[in-house]
């Protein structure tokens, strides 16, 4: 098979439409949801707050602690095990690192800023939407950031190297067994917006180092305007009336 | 060349430039890198001569000394009590900060403040590491009895109190409550049961309405219809 053109019709660089909202839990100091084609991530941030146990204290700085949970029916409908997983532990400890280059808690010692990141519905990218929620959740709690981060995913279906792939795009060479295409690569990438640095970026399936490269270029490129709904959320949740 | 990127009172978020070249220093919630100025926290642009300088719109309260604080008495120690201060930080109030009197060696300090209560009490010392002392040794400090304590946003605290006050007498004076307001956003109405739920509503209203303009007006009609 030749994927020719994507399956809901966008282009190579085109990103899921998105919708970006700050505010949406009271009860937290911060919080925002962060909504691409069917991934939806709600994140809420709490603290600084006293950090037990005591054992995990830094008396030099405040610990940012993440949390990332699919909810049991976020997927295919297919009932999900709740709770904590593997896949979820490892995801939080991606967020927290993809995180931690910019918050900067050296005000706050042996004390803890807790992020949640729940997804009511997922379609792949859901790591890379958790991250862009709990960017802009950390900044409306008022968390000193040098900057803030955004996240995406690349990578190749087949021969064509796009942006921001959904399940179907994921998961094209097991749809379709008979297929002689090439093994799809999903790469997400988290980058801090003034710096262009990467703060995550992780592979499945296989690229050549040019297109992995060109996938990393178009994923530079993608990732501004999710900055700039980020920073648009950030900016409408004081500007009402 | 200097230049600055931004118009005063502007939203800014964190990473955003405010100013480029080394005209302009960086104050509060800012930092300078590569020639340029960014801000550290969501907040409003303040230009003042060459500093630019952002006041947060929300985040925690950072504790100061000197700052007059509503906190709740969490612990009983052999010298003193500890007292939550609605911050990451419970502080230290010592015996011999806690009243005018002398308080001998052997008293049952559980008499003189119990566990669970509330008090008004000023900040002394504030250390590196966040260790707090606080005082009830000075007028207007004390022990809180009746009444009720509503939790504010910290930030928000200087539009209860307004600008001279202004907005917090409003509300005594419409209520005919006693108000006291902790900078750590706890804030202490005592009056009558309906005035007491009046002015509780008058103050979650200018945390939610904070950021308007003529609000001290909007709450004297919110007031003034009741």
């Amino acid at each position: 098979m030749v994927y020719r053109k994507r399956f809901d019709g966008r282009t190579d660089e085109e990103l899921r439409p998105m919708e970006v909202k700050a505010n949406v839990i009271p009860n937290a100091a911060g919080s925002a949801s962060f909504k691409i084609g069917k991934t939806w991530a709600i994140a809420a941030v709490y603290g600084p707050r006293e950090l037990y146990p005591k054992f995990l204290q830094d008396p030099k700085k405040g610990l940012l602690r993440c949390h990332y949970n699919m909810l049991p029916f976020s997927g295919s409908g297919e009932r999900m095990r709740p709770g904590t997983s593997r896949r979820g532990q490892e995801i939080a400890m991606v967020m927290t690192k993809a995180l931690e280059p910019v918050v900067d808690l050296s005000a706050f010692p042996n004390a803890v800023v807790d992020v949640f990141v729940e997804l009511p519905q997922t379609d792949a990218g859901t790591r890379c939407a958790a991250i862009s929620a709990a960017s802009i959740a950390l900044a409306e709690a008022g968390i000193p950031m040098k900057d803030m981060v955004s996240a995406v995913a690349v990578g190749k279906v087949d021969n064509k190297i796009v942006a921001d792939l959904d399940y179907m795009e994921e998961h094209v060479d097991e749809f379709n067994p008979e297929s002689k295409g090439q093994p799809v690569s999903d790469i997400p990438i988290a980058v801090i917006h003034n710096t262009k640095e990467l703060t995550l970026l992780q592979m499945d399936g296989e690229i050549s180092k040019d297109d992995l490269l060109s996938a990393l270029r178009l994923g530079q490129k993608a990732i501004e305007q999710i900055y700039q709904l980020q920073k648009k959320a950030l900016k409408e949740r004081f500007v009402k009336e | 060349m200097s230049e600055i990127l931004v118009k005063e009172r502007d939203i800014v978020i964190p990473g955003e430039a405010l100013a480029e070249g080394l005209d302009y220093l960086p104050g509060d919630n800012t930092y300078r890198e590569n020639n340029q100025i960014y801000s550290k926290v969501l907040g409003l642009v303040n230009i003042s001569g060459r500093v630019l300088k952002i006041t947060p719109l929300a985040g925690p309260y950072v504790l100061k000394v000197g700052d007059k604080i509503i906190a709740k008495v969490i612990d009983i120690a052999m010298s003193g009590w500890r007292v939550d201060t609605n911050t990451a930080y419970s502080a230290m109030l010592n015996v011999k900060d806690a009243s005018m009197r002398f308080i001998k060696k052997e008293e049952d300090l559980s008499k003189i403040l119990a566990i669970g209560d509330h008090v008004v009490v000023k900040i002394i010392n504030v250390t590196s590491q966040n260790l707090i002392d606080v005082t009830m040794k000075e007028p207007g400090l004390h022990k809180i009895s009746g009444g009720r304590i509503v939790k504010i946003n910290s930030q928000k605290v200087p539009r209860v109190i307004g600008k001279q006050g202004s907005m917090i007498s409003l509300i005594k004076t419409k209520t005919a409550c006693e108000i006291t307001v902790g900078q750590n956003g706890l804030v202490w109405i005592t009056g009558t049961p309906e005035g007491e739920f009046l002015a509780e509503r008058a103050i979650k209203l200018v945390e939610e309405k904070s950021h308007l303009e003529g609000l001290t007006d909007k709450i004297e009609k919110f007031l003034g219809g009741n």
